[in-house]
């Protein structure tokens, strides 16, 4: 059983591992998390984001919500933000979805155009 | 929608975008009294007595670019339809309490669900909000502070990758532990 105790061990581990990413460029990800999104099943696939981040230990990529941006018959809409690259934001992601576009965007920088909606 | 924990994020995600640094959430399951209530709190911008009054009517407004859509017109059905109700309380600048019963042996109650994942989203995706969680379920109850957990992590942040594993698996066996599992 996990308790509050874990997090001075965790503590040390993850600020070792903090001093070698410094100064590195982060990597956005947003999930659209108003009803619209929430009824469409953004909580899934946020979660599956954040656990194929977790399996690959990625830490210079951060995971965030936004509300409805107004294309609730598009959601989930999930948006990637490289640094220096335009945001790409891509529509009805799913789970399965969601893993691969961390995997093949993300990791590998490489967007997947037919499921992308625009790119400003 | 299919869980009340569904519902809960939306609520949560209402307070967020209503510019809300302090975000409380509070479960109880009484099988006894037959009772199933939740109540999101938050210090977020409020409403004024009149969009208040129309909070929960969906078509006040059906734009989805702000704050009031289908959101607590759904779940005010949700509570009515299990013999409970949805209280709204707020007044601007001082934030907004929803509270929500059920009648918890209700056939149409929908399950509580994924209530531990949907705490973890709320703090890995909004690291910076201080999130308190209650859950009481009979005699068993499990509290949970984003600041506590902040406080021992020092200068690592809440949703540094290591801490965020750790953070799930937490919620999870203390969610699942009222519940009488392991």
């Amino acid at each position: 059983m996990k308790s509050l105790a874990d997090l001075e061990n965790l503590r040390q581990k993850a600020q070792e591992a903090m001093k070698v990413r410094e100064g590195m460029k982060e990597t956005k990800v947003v999930v659209g998390m108003g009803t619209c999104g929430i009824a469409a099943g953004a909580r899934e696939v946020m979660s599956a984001i954040l656990d194929e981040l977790a399996k690959r230990q990625l830490a210079d990529v951060t995971v965030t919500q936004t509300g409805c941006v107004g294309l609730c018959e598009y959601e989930p809409l999930v948006d990637v933000i490289k640094p220096g690259q335009p945001k790409v934001t891509y529509h009805h992601v799913d789970p399965e979805k969601a893993r691969q576009i961390v995997v093949k965007h993300v990791v590998n920088d490489q967007p997947i155009g037919e499921w992308v909606i625009t790119s400003r | 929608m299919r869980e009340l924990s569904l519902h809960i994020l939306d609520l949560v995600e209402n307070s967020l975008e209503a510019g809300a640094t302090q975000v409380e959430i509070e479960i109880r399951e009484d099988l006894k009294q037959d009772l199933f209530c939740f109540r999101v709190r938050d210090n977020g911008r409020g409403m004024d007595e009149d969009t208040l009054q129309h909070a929960a009517d969906a078509f006040y407004t059906k734009r989805c670019t702000r704050k009031f859509g289908f959101g607590l017109p759904l779940l005010k059905a949700a509570c009515e339809r299990c013999e409970g109700k949805l209280v709204l309380e707020s007044k601007p600048w001082q934030g907004t309490i929803v509270t929500t019963t059920f009648r918890y042996s209700h056939w149409d109650r929908a399950p509580l669900g994924d209530i531990a994942t949907t705490i973890f989203l709320v703090l890995a995706g909004r690291p910076d909000v201080k999130l308190y969680y209650r859950h009481w379920v009979d005699g068993k109850s499990f509290e949970f502070s984003s600041e506590e957990v902040k406080r021992r992590l020092g200068p690592v942040p809440l949703n540094h990758v290591a801490v965020l594993d750790w953070l799930k698996g937490y919620l999870a066996e203390n969610i699942g532990h009222l519940y009488g599992g392991a």
